[in-house]
């Protein structure tokens, strides 16, 4: 068995791999074992000792999501099971990487996943630039209806499951739960209050789950091999592996299947090669737009939920990006609040006004224009934007996380901003975007 | 393409597209999003009059229709030429020389942001991350991911004239 169990069929041409080849590795080995000897709940079991938390960016432990849903049948009708492959987060490239390589490894992944629940209907909704995926994703459901994974009586197990493809059309909204479960109905993804949680009432009113196209990936190798074998995977407290990308100004950007817990300095000094000659590295996003700078002294942290958390930022996606010495600092939190403010969906006050207010701001003091007041804005716009339940949904909080960093961490680079009524990084090219 | 933008009613390809969509939703108007695509990807765009067409074939008002079709940015509201190059705006491709690029393409086509060429062959639109990072900076034309770009490449992309129609639902 590979320490290395979501990448084994991925190779570096990155090549798709075909339901043969995915047979041929073991695949769909878990989902005959599943069905043939495990209830439903022997598979909740299995999920919850693994340990596994949520891949898509909160880190939620899948058992337990997965043990809200309904399992008594005094409510007939569908239950959903949802992928979300609506990978949108800037600086975000690990389940592309899934998708195009290994489209059955997901799909086991969720008929395992829809057979705990006991749901009979799943989607996977994927963003529409993902074309390679989308197809090849469609020619693996039909194969797995030819060798009845999928559809009815699925291995004379008398299980049913239907599976769909929708492909989005916009919007990185739609990556919110809620909001995908709106947009999947045909309306604008508008989040939605939460309770009721989409466990209890989530498509059509329905029991449902939305996972991340990783966590769904890691549910075979997990009832394959249990959740002793997942737990030790990781090298620090967390279980499993992880898809950890580097981009930015480093020699090798990548991505790359490495145990939870790894150092970020072996994620940017080893496998990204460190940084480009002639750049220093100043500061990172661990993982993705909207989760807090962390600097240098923070280099030997273990990559896991609890320990990045403490040190004032978040795992997220684990795709970080690289804030290098010749970028300024404040035209990148510009571009960062610019996304968010962009794709606001409108619905509350401080998303959609105060998010423009932000990017109004901090486009002053990039282009010289700024005054001393405006950092007291910023910092007030953090505390009050910034704060969980302030806001109809974590877009906007979201959006705050790397602001507030910024202004600490950088603060220097900020007041330089405003003394000198310029951009002290304008002769580089990432500052003649201002404006 | 049996029905074009200024047509009032749906063609016989957009409604087996559609109804195939509709045969596992509870409500014709949950299709919305998809049928929004269908109708694109046989039109090119979505204009007032294909809007009307669609929001009677699932049963609801123009007005609820044109609120899902302007809040998804993939929905084109306005005409478009035959290829959209979207060029990422987001941080990493920000970071590795977005406004150079954005600059190069602008002075070669001689059109902003949002605008058609006058010749109707390139509509130039920013995109949010396309999930290329490691590959920084990319873009698409059409359904075609082209990545590690500089101008030279840029050249030998537009020049070749080689391409993949966008709107694949």
């Amino acid at each position: 068995m590979s320490d290395r169990p979501l990448t084994i069929n991925i190779n570096a041409a990155r090549d798709a791999t075909d339901i043969n080849g995915y047979e041929a590795t073991g695949g769909y080995q878990a989902l005959r074992k599943v069905l043939a000897q495990m209830s439903p709940a022997d598979c909740l079991t299995a999920v919850k000792d693994s340990g596994l938390r949520g891949r898509g960016g909160a880190g939620f432990p899948t058992g337990m999501k997965w043990s809200f849903v309904p399992m008594d049948n005094v409510s007939p009708g569908h239950k959903y099971l949802i992928c979300n492959a609506d990978e949108m987060e800037p600086g975000t490239f690990k389940d592309r990487l899934l998708l195009e390589c290994d489209p059955h490894q997901l799909i086991e992944g969720m008929i395992i996943s829809a057979y705990t629940i006991q749901a009979d209907v799943a989607y996977i909704f994927i963003r529409h630039e993902y074309h390679l995926a989308i197809k090849l994703l469609k020619q693996a459901i039909a194969d797995c209806h030819a060798r009845g994974y999928l559809g009815d009586n699925i291995q004379g197990s008398g299980f049913n499951l239907q599976m769909y493809v929708h492909s989005s059309a916009g919007r990185y909204i739609c990556g919110e739960e809620t909001a995908l479960i709106s947009s999947l109905e045909g309306k604008r993804a508008n989040p939605r209050a939460k309770p009721p949680f989409p466990q209890v009432s989530g498509l059509w009113g329905r029991p449902t789950i939305v996972n991340n196209v990783e966590t769904l990936c890691n549910i075979p190798h997990i009832l394959k091999h249990g959740g002793e074998w997942f737990q030790n995977l990781g090298i620090g407290a967390d279980a499993g592996t992880k898809l950890f990308g580097v981009s930015g100004r480093v020699k090798n950007p990548g991505c790359w299947e490495l145990p939870m817990g790894t150092p970020i300095r072996e994620l940017i000094e080893e496998h990204a090669g460190g940084m480009q000659d002639g750049y220093q590295l100043k500061g990172f996003l661990p993982g993705g737009a909207s989760t807090d700078f962390l600097v240098p002294e923070h280099l030997d942290l273990a990559m896991d939920y609890d320990v990045i958390g403490k040190a004032g930022s978040r795992l997220g996606t684990g795709t970080m990006i690289i804030l290098d010495d010749q970028t300024c600092p404040v035209g990148m939190v510009k571009n960062l609040i610019d996304f968010f403010a962009q794709e606001s969906c409108g619905f509350c006050t401080p998303c959609r006004d105060g998010l423009p207010w932000s990017g109004q701001v901090l486009g002053d003091i990039d282009s010289g224009n700024g005054i001393p007041a405006d950092l007291k804005t910023l910092q007030q716009q953090v505390k009050f934007i910034g704060a969980i339940g302030n806001t109809h949904c974590a877009l906007a909080p979201g959006a705050m996380e790397p602001l507030q960093s910024a202004l600490k961490y950088f603060a220097d680079d900020f007041q330089q901003h405003i003394d000198g009524k310029a951009c002290p990084y304008c002769d580089t090219p990432a500052v003649a975007m201002e404006a | 393409m049996s029905a074009d933008s200024t047509s009032t009613y749906l063609s016989a390809a957009e409604c087996t597209e559609i109804d195939h969509e509709i045969s596992h939703a509870p409500t014709p108007a949950a299709v919305a999003i998809d049928a929004l695509k269908i109708v694109q990807a046989h039109r090119g765009w979505v204009s007032d009059d294909s809007l009307t067409a669609l929001a009677e074939y699932l049963g609801m008002s123009a007005a609820e229709l044109d609120g899902i079709a302007t809040f998804y940015s993939l929905i084109y509201r306005k005409p478009v030429g035959e290829q959209v190059i979207s060029l990422c705006d987001s941080v990493t491709c920000w970071i590795k020389g977005y406004d150079r690029l954005q600059a190069h393409i602008s002075g070669r086509l001689g059109v902003g942001l949002g605008e058609t060429t006058a010749d109707n062959k390139y509509t130039f639109l920013p995109a949010p991350c396309l999930g290329a990072c490691d590959r920084a900076p990319v873009m698409m034309l059409g359904d075609d991911l082209h990545q590690d770009l500089d101008e030279k490449k840029l050249d030998q992309i537009l020049q070749s004239g080689s391409f993949n129609k966008g709107g694949e639902v």
